[in-house]
């Protein structure tokens, strides 16, 4: 099962026009989620956008960053996109979304404060699913070289010369 | 570089080429020697170093397969990574700080100072501050420790001037860069800190010391030493007069060799060191080797450790500079008064923004955890290492139903804190804090310990042969040419960080070594 579909051939407007909005993420059939503005977007092939979208806002949900955005996330949760994810995604996100409806949302990205959703991924916390997802976005999250910048971290110092000249103790507030 | 012949009983075989190993194999081959080193890991230099911590991790690592029990949290988050230390030529000292202390007299003495202590398996070493001194001296002057034999002091960093600020606030007294094994100027070939920060992954300067790119070569360059590496040792062999004749080591290519050897010197850091004798149980030896005490194994030792981070309304950027260049020594003193024995040592530490995410509290997850790591910038950070008790039930076992790559056993790991332990980590937590909060931290963090980087104690020294597993000079009661060369030797762990003290050992140890050999008793 493929679904392709061509999203650089896409302009924002189609983009919207087949939205199916939820939360703060967009699904469309063909494979794809995006954000509402088109900032980003991403494709499955094997697991669905329903579930992909849930991946993506379980992360958020489950490391927080405000200022960081939703791309790195999708980075972060993109390889369960695999053959090999199929069993415990589906299941995980069948289970979450029942959790929700018993709780009077459509589903857990159709939640819509993120209290609410942390409230249920607290029921699963300690369960395989949420400790493989949340597991794997420790490296998968805050080892993205592009992620650092975001929290002020500078990275390899080697090839600049290290600190010695260039601020290892300009602290100047004390 | 020497080669030498599998059949050439005439050699020393050390095993593991860290501090203890790698230290006493170039001083041995100093003294005309012969030696074979053999290392399960491979060789990596400072350019091969990557300022990076999960690459680096992946590159020097030991993850050989370990299993865990007790009721650490360790075994819970990382169970089947109890330490954090190097499987490499070098061994740990390509990871370590460079923290070097020496022990001091009534560490050395814990059981007379601290008398009974339930639960705790507390024993006096064999040997007194004095014995170590003159060696002590030498070991700083090989590390080149700032501090000591007049060599100045190392810059602090953003991360120290918080941490001096407030531990000065609150009266400490003995509050410095710390005596640290990094060149404050050029020293020995080795270059002056450019203070890149990753000191834990490698020193791409070579301004810290590390066995790897010191002893190492220059052991090799006397013609008396072959470091043999990706080799590992699975079993050390004996005769049936029960002396050791050499061992059995997989090469590069994993097949079985077989090294003669005069004397064996095992230096595989706490649990691989007991693993090897315990793997080489033989009908001779049914509890495995020099294991007539029963403490082989035993007594495992990790320090008391945890971490204080504290967030700030403005950037620290703790990264910057060297990882742990300040100490706080105040608390590192026997006053039971405050509620335990012993004492501890406050050290300034940083890690990285991917090591954080993964040690700052494992398993934690939502706004309460990712704020903090959102103040990332405006934290700083100290490590409080102290003694902890020695008890028999914390020990290193053989996993029968694990195997490694190569079939062998592997090391179950097995701790829980003493009380004394959880005493004094509550204290370190106070007053870690209280340092930060002296400089207007807006939260502080006591974090817990992270797998295990100071590892001691598993094979001790002992007077008496059936307290212990060698003697004062780190050879084994039971088997007079085997030794044990590595931190598995400490009686106790004192508060100081252990390396410059397994240096000293090593210094002492090939003395010993070679004089017994030159009178023709080994
Ligand atoms: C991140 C970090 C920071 C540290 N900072 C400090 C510090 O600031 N100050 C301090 O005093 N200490 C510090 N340490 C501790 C220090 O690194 C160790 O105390 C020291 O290196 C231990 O020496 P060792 O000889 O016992 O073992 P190691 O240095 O670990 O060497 C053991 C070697 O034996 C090899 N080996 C094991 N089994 C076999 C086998 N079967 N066959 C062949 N080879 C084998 C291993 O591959 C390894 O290379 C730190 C450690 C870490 C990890
Ligand atoms: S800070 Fe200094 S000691 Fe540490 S890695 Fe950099 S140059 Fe080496």
């Amino acid at each position: 099962m493929t679904k392709q579909t061509n999203r650089k051939t896409m302009t924002r407007r189609e983009l919207l026009s087949r939205t199916a909005a939820v939360g703060t993420l967009v699904v469309f059939g063909g494979g794809i989620v995006a954000a509402p503005d088109g900032a980003w977007a991403t494709e499955v092939t094997t697991i669905s956008e329903h579930e992909m979208a849930t991946l993506i806002q379980m992360a958020r949900d489950i490391y927080p960053h405000d200022k960081v955005g939703d791309e790195y996330y999708v980075t972060a949760v993109k390889g369960y996109d695999s053959e090999g994810s199929i069993t415990m995604v589906s299941e995980g996100v069948a289970a979450l979304d029942a959790m929700a409806k018993a709780a009077g949302a459509n589903s857990y990205i159709e939640t819509k404060w993120e209290d609410n959703r942390v409230d249920l991924l607290k029921q699963i916390e300690d369960g395989g699913f949420f400790q493989a997802i949340r597991g794997g976005l420790v490296t998968g999250l805050y080892n993205q070289k592009d992620v650092w910048p975001i929290f002020g971290y500078e990275g390899e110092s080697f090839s600049k010369g290290g600190y010695l000249h260039r601020g290892f103790d300009d602290i100047n507030w004390l | 570089m020497a080669k030498f012949e599998l059949n050439d009983g005439d050699v020393v075989v050390v095993i593991g080429t860290g501090a203890g190993g790698g230290v006493l194999s170039n001083e041995l081959a100093q003294k005309g020697v012969k030696v074979v080193a053999l290392e399960a890991g491979g060789r990596y230099l400072p350019e091969d170093y990557v300022n990076d911590e999960w690459d680096s991790f992946g590159q020097l690592a030991w993850t050989d397969a370990r299993t865990t029990s007790g009721d650490w949290r360790v075994s819970k988050d990382f169970s089947g990574l109890p330490a954090w230390i190097v499987k490499a030529v070098g061994g740990s000292t390509t990871h370590w700080a460079g923290a070097s202390l020496r022990f001091q007299d009534h560490e050395l003495r814990a059981k007379t100072e601290y008398g009974d202590v339930e639960g705790a398996n507390l024993l006096d070493w064999p040997i007194t501050l004095a014995d170590l001194e003159p060696y002590y001296t030498k070991a700083e002057d090989k590390l080149g420790v700032t501090r000591t034999g007049g060599r100045p002091g190392l810059p602090g960093n953003n991360n120290y001037k918080v941490f001096e600020k407030g531990a000065k606030a609150l009266g400490y007294k003995e509050v410095h860069t710390g005596r640290m094994a990094v060149n404050s100027t050029d020293y020995d070939d080795r270059a002056i800190c450019q203070q890149t920060g990753f000191c834990f992954q490698g020193c791409k300067w070579g301004a810290k010391w590390s066995s790897a790119y010191t002893d190492i070569p220059r052991g090799e360059a006397t013609g008396n030493m072959e470091v043999r590496e990706k080799s590992h040792v699975a079993r050390i062999l004996h005769d049936d007069t029960g002396k050791v004749t050499g061992v059995e080591y997989f090469d590069p290519d994993g097949n079985l060799q077989m090294q003669k050897a005069r004397v064996v010197c095992v230096a595989g850091n706490s649990f691989e060191s007991p693993r090897m004798l315990l793997n080489s149980a033989s009908s001779m030896f049914p509890d495995g080797l020099a294991n007539s005490s029963g403490m082989v194994g035993k007594n495992y030792m990790r320090h008391m450790t945890g971490s204080v981070y504290a967030l700030f309304d403005q950037p620290v950027k703790m990264w910057r500079g060297t990882t742990m260049a300040g100490i706080i020594q105040d608390e590192s003193r026997h006053d039971p008064s405050r509620g335990f024995v012993g004492g501890y040592e406050m050290e300034t530490l940083s890690l990285g923004l991917p090591f954080m995410a993964a040690f700052l509290n494992p398993g934690a997850w939502g706004r309460g955890f990712t704020t903090a790591l959102d103040g990332y910038e405006n934290m700083a950070g100290m490590w409080i290492v102290g003694e902890d008790m020695p008890q028999e039930s914390n020990r290193v076992t053989l996993n029968m139903d694990v195997k490694d790559q190569h079939g062998l056993p592997v090391a179950n790991v097995h701790f829980s804190d003493h009380p004394n332990d959880i005493a004094m980590r509550e204290h370190a937590y106070q007053q870690g804090q209280a340092v930060y909060e002296a400089v207007g931290a807006t939260r502080v963090m006591p974090t817990p310990p992270y797998p295990s980087t100071h590892n001691l104690g598993t094979n001790r020294m002992s007077a008496k042969a059936q307290d212990g597993v060698v003697n004062k000079w780190g050879q084994t009661h039971d088997i007079e040419n085997l030794f044990v060369s590595d931190g598995s030797q400490f009686t106790t762990g004192a508060s100081e960080n252990p390396t410059l003290t397994i240096v000293a050992l090593a210094i002492r140890q090939a003395d010993r070594i070679a004089d017994e050999i030159a009178k023709g008793n080994l």
